[in-house]
């Protein structure tokens, strides 16, 4: 029997419909702003959902996931800066930008576990952060700003502000779906084995290291895509888009949301975003109750929004 | 010459001062396991506590002192409210839990002290040189710090390795049930622990305001080279911390100094002119990255783990 009404269901399918009809509404009304600010939220959302492919489903505590933000944007804004406009070079070389960091980072830190990975991923990423503020070249400190965004075959155009929004919204489901496939392949199940227990899958005979490194490769390449769109959207890359409370950020919406669950990093990404622009109206101080809010989180609600949405749901008779 | 020791001293200075914060973070680890983010926003505390009561005593001294004490409560009372919860959680509930403290007590800085920094002007006394030895001026103020941490690691050896509390301590590190079940209020113990380490960041923010402004956000840059320190030095180790500290005060200190112009010997004038700085700023993230690559429990790992 399916249940009458599930309430995470249609909450999700609200959010998803809403997303998709948002560009229709602001430019109803005009609303330049909100579009912007969702462009942003679907970008983080995208950096959202390829962490918790690591952090959520692979157990892998990366406390050093915007530096691949970091990595794509700037390959991008330096591609720009030295006259590469066309998005067919930029974006696969931020792609595999990011796939190579990742891939070196992930052969290195994977070799340690708990504390030490976490410590061992936030090392990297500082020292990303560090290059990127000693680029005197482009910008140092102060970041690079780019004056044109990624160029593609017309009628593609990215300085569209409603087309380059269904382009962040599209790709998203796309990782979405991505993530989703993978997780529920065979390569997902090993990895998600190897979160549960290592030792074990490694006696039944999977290499889970180099499964792991897969995985972690994925995920960077997926952030660094967010990065380029990023870089894209703001036209303006810095070195604090990779410091370490950015990392800091990401984990939080992927924890918000609901970790190792499909839809939870888009959740957790739209409520963190909409939360602070909403209390930084009402209060300048508004990282005075963000911060409770997210102990709160910590202690009582360990499943996040999706958590409790399945909770509610379940509750709901049928 | 003369330049080479003075650095020398200025890297030394420095690894004590993270000494400092490192040795509460590695105590807090080791023995309650949690990964505390919010240590810097208490080496922060610690400073601005330290800026306000000298204005008010006009006393530098007794300002230090009171503030001390004021983060010492502060940290047992943060144990107390929060850090109680966390312990047993895993270690991503640490992270997030603790870095929500920190945007609370970021805010809460701000709104109590308002966005700009304060400063805490040095007494006379300490605004001078010394003569280390004949015909070397050295900062009265940082010899000052290097004597004071000395006299602290040495107060906390004496402490972990001498007494009834240190030895409850280092048993907590090594084996919390069996402590428990010894009929050890580990509680208090815990309280004990946190608010030690706070006071200790306390100390460190304090003792590194004059030299810089007091500001938001001054924790956590400071609190990420502390997490270094006790990642090099093998978490849960006080001795550890200690070599850890002085290497990555040591490391960062020449290599701001000398660094470029060792590149410059190497690379062109304008390529080490940009490269230099970025290079010396990774210098410590690299032997954090090579230790951990070869030895992944750090240098000195504490037993028992």
């Amino acid at each position: 029997m399916t249940p009458a009404f599930d309430l995470r269901r249609t909450a999700i399918a609200v959010l998803l419909a809403a997303l998709v009809l948002l560009p229709v509404y602001t430019g109803l009304s005009g609303n330049l702003f909100l579009l912007t600010l969702f462009t942003r939220i679907l970008i983080l959302a995208l950096a959202a959902v390829s962490l918790n492919l690591i952090l959520g489903y692979g157990g892998m505590m990366s406390f050093g996931h915007a530096a691949y933000l970091g990595i794509g944007g700037y390959a991008v804004g330096i591609l720009a800066h030295e006259g590469v406009v066309s998005g067919f070079v930029q974006w696969p070389v931020a792609l595999a930008v990011s796939a190579l960091f990742a891939f070196v980072i992930g052969a290195l830190s994977l070799r340690t576990r708990g504390v030490y990975f976490i410590m061992i991923t936030l090392a990297f990423a500082q020292m990303a952060y560090y290059v990127a503020a000693g680029l005197a070249r482009y910008g140092g400190d102060d970041g690079l700003t780019i004056y044109k965004r990624s160029q593609f075959l017309a009628p593609l155009n990215l300085s569209n502000k409603t087309q380059f929004y269904y382009v962040c919204l599209a790709l998203l489901f796309a990782a979405i779906y991505l993530v989703w496939r993978l997780t529920n392949s065979r390569f997902g199940m090993v990895v998600q084995g190897s979160r549960s227990n290592d030792l074990r899958m490694r006696a039944i005979g999977f290499p889970t290291f180099r499964y792991r490194l897969v995985c972690f490769v994925i995920a960077g390449t997926l952030c660094g895509l967010a990065g380029a769109l990023l870089a894209n959207h703001t036209e303006y890359v810095s070195p604090a888009m990779m410091y370490w409370t950015r990392s800091g950020d990401l984990i939080i919406m992927v924890v918000l949301g609901g970790m190792a669950s499909p839809f939870g990093p888009l959740i957790g990404a739209v409520a963190l975003l909409v939360f602070e622009e909403v209390l930084s109206g009402i209060t300048e101080y508004w990282q005075i109750i963000l911060g409770p809010m997210l102990l709160l989180v910590v202690l009582f609600a360990r499943g996040g929004i999706d958590g409790l949405l399945r909770l509610a749901s379940r509750k709901v008779p049928t | 010459m003369t330049l080479f020791i003075e650095q020398c001293l200025n890297g030394l200075q420095f690894g004590l001062l993270l000494f400092l914060l490192a040795a509460g973070l590695t105590l807090v680890f080791g023995i309650m396991d949690l990964v505390n983010l919010a240590h810097g926003s208490l080496y922060m505390v610690g400073a601005y506590f330290a800026a306000t009561f000298a204005a008010w005593t006009h006393s530098f001294v007794l300002g230090a002192i009171l503030a001390l004490g004021a983060t010492l409560v502060v940290g047992m009372a943060v144990e107390v409210i929060v850090m109680r919860r966390l312990y047993g959680r895993d270690h991503l509930d640490h992270v997030l839990g603790t870095f929500g403290l920190i945007l609370f007590f970021d805010e809460s800085v701000r709104l109590i002290w308002g966005p700009e920094g304060l400063s805490l002007p040095l007494p006379s006394w300490l605004n001078t040189s010394v003569q280390i030895f004949p015909g070397f001026p050295y900062s009265a103020y940082r010899f000052s710090i290097i004597v004071v941490s000395l006299a602290v690691a040495a107060l906390l050896y004496v402490v972990v390795m001498r007494t009834r509390i240190g030895m409850l301590i280092r048993a907590g590190a090594s084996n919390r049930e069996m402590v428990g079940a010894l009929g050890v209020n580990i509680k208090l113990l815990y309280t004990l622990v946190f608010g030690l380490g706070a006071a200790l960041a306390g100390l460190a923010g304090l003792m590194q305001a004059p030299i810089l402004t007091v500001q938001i956000g001054m924790g956590e840059s400071i609190l990420i080279l502390a997490f270094v320190v006790t990642v090099i030095g093998g978490i849960g180790s006080i001795r550890g911390a200690f070599v850890a500290a002085i290497l990555v005060g040591f490391i960062d200190t020449l290599g701001r100094s000398y660094l470029p112009d060792l590149m410059r010997m190497l690379l062109s004038k304008e390529a080490a002119a940009s490269a230099a700085p970025a290079l010396s700023s990774m210098l410590i993230y690299l032997l954090m990255a090579v230790v951990l690559v070869v030895k992944p429990e750090g240098l000195f790992s504490a037993g028992g783990k």
